[in-house]
């Protein structure tokens, strides 16, 4: 084994996350959680869902997210989903969901190909009306939105306790943090 | 104008794209005798109704499933939405 001394960057290109607060509004960088894809092969569906259950994986119904521990997930599409897991325990996020899942899903490793900022605070649909046409009003925890923010694909994770965590592209991360900390100070 | 997803509820028509007349899911097989004029009329021909029509949308911006929208071309009123992949299954397609 070669000897690795590389730093890990986060999104931002920071050694350590960023947390930026406006006003009432706080706006963190989150890169203690790993990503991957969960995609049915055709016709096993009803295999995909035993293996689920069996690992104690809760795959949500269509635009929605389930918290578990250590599993979480939020649709994506259809017989599709986004498996995450804390970085701490499961770094490599696809070597520990293989078993699980067989050659009943295709598996892909997403950790690092997105970008994720916590925003929490009071009145965040006033902000995010003004980034996208998710309907947050009428979200009250636990719906998994994609839409666009800035012409980037991006997800709105609801968080129960009110938060919402934005996933967008890794490569475009300053893009969206500025577009959210503009949004943020138009608003707060 | 508003697309009602089947699975997703009411979303802006800004987060699909547009790709044409429903049809294009029959697609022709190419083994067949005739195949040449089956695959001419698939790709060059087809209707222009002022009314109803059946036409496929893309969610880009959202969860990427492709949809069959009935749409008047009129009033732009849309009347049904389906997913492309039931329809495609409703016609014997299995892929």
């Amino acid at each position: 084994m070669p000897e690795h001394s590389l730093k890990p960057l986060t999104p931002l290109g920071h050694e350590s996350p960023e947390t930026v607060t406006l006003g009432p509004v706080t706006i963190a960088e989150v890169v203690d959680i790993a990503l991957a894809s969960l995609a049915v092969r055709a016709g096993r569906g009803g295999d995909v869902a035993t293996a689920a259950r069996k690992a104690g994986i809760a795959l949500p119904p269509p635009g929605h997210a389930a918290a578990g521990d250590p599993w979480s997930a939020f649709w994506m599409g259809p017989e599709m989903w986004m498996i995450t897991a804390p970085c701490s325990t499961h770094e490599d996020i696809v070597a520990a969901l293989k078993p699980i899942f067989g050659d009943a899903a295709s598996l892909t490793e997403q950790t690092d190909a997105w970008a994720r900022f916590r925003v929490t605070g009071r009145d965040l649909p006033r902000l995010f009306e003004r980034l996208c046409g998710a309907d947050l009003d009428r979200a009250s925890g636990g719906q998994a939105i994609r839409t666009t923010i800035e012409h980037l694909g991006a997800f709105l994770l609801v968080r129960e306790d009110g938060a919402i965590d934005v996933l967008s592209a890794r490569s475009s991360a300053a893009s969206l943090h500025h577009a959210i900390i503009a949004a943020a100070k138009s608003v707060f | 104008m508003i697309i009602n997803h089947p699975l997703l509820g009411p979303r802006d028509a800004q987060e699909f794209v547009y790709l044409g007349d429903a049809r294009l899911i029959g697609r022709p097989d190419g083994m067949d005798e005739g195949a040449a004029q089956a695959f001419h009329d698939h790709v060059f021909l087809r209707d222009n109704p002022a009314g109803e029509h059946r036409e496929l949308w893309f969610h880009e911006q959202g969860d990427r499933s492709w949809l069959v929208v009935t749409r008047n071309t009129v009033t732009h009123e849309i009347t049904k939405v389906e997913l492309a992949r039931d329809v495609a299954r409703a016609l014997g397609r299995s892929k």
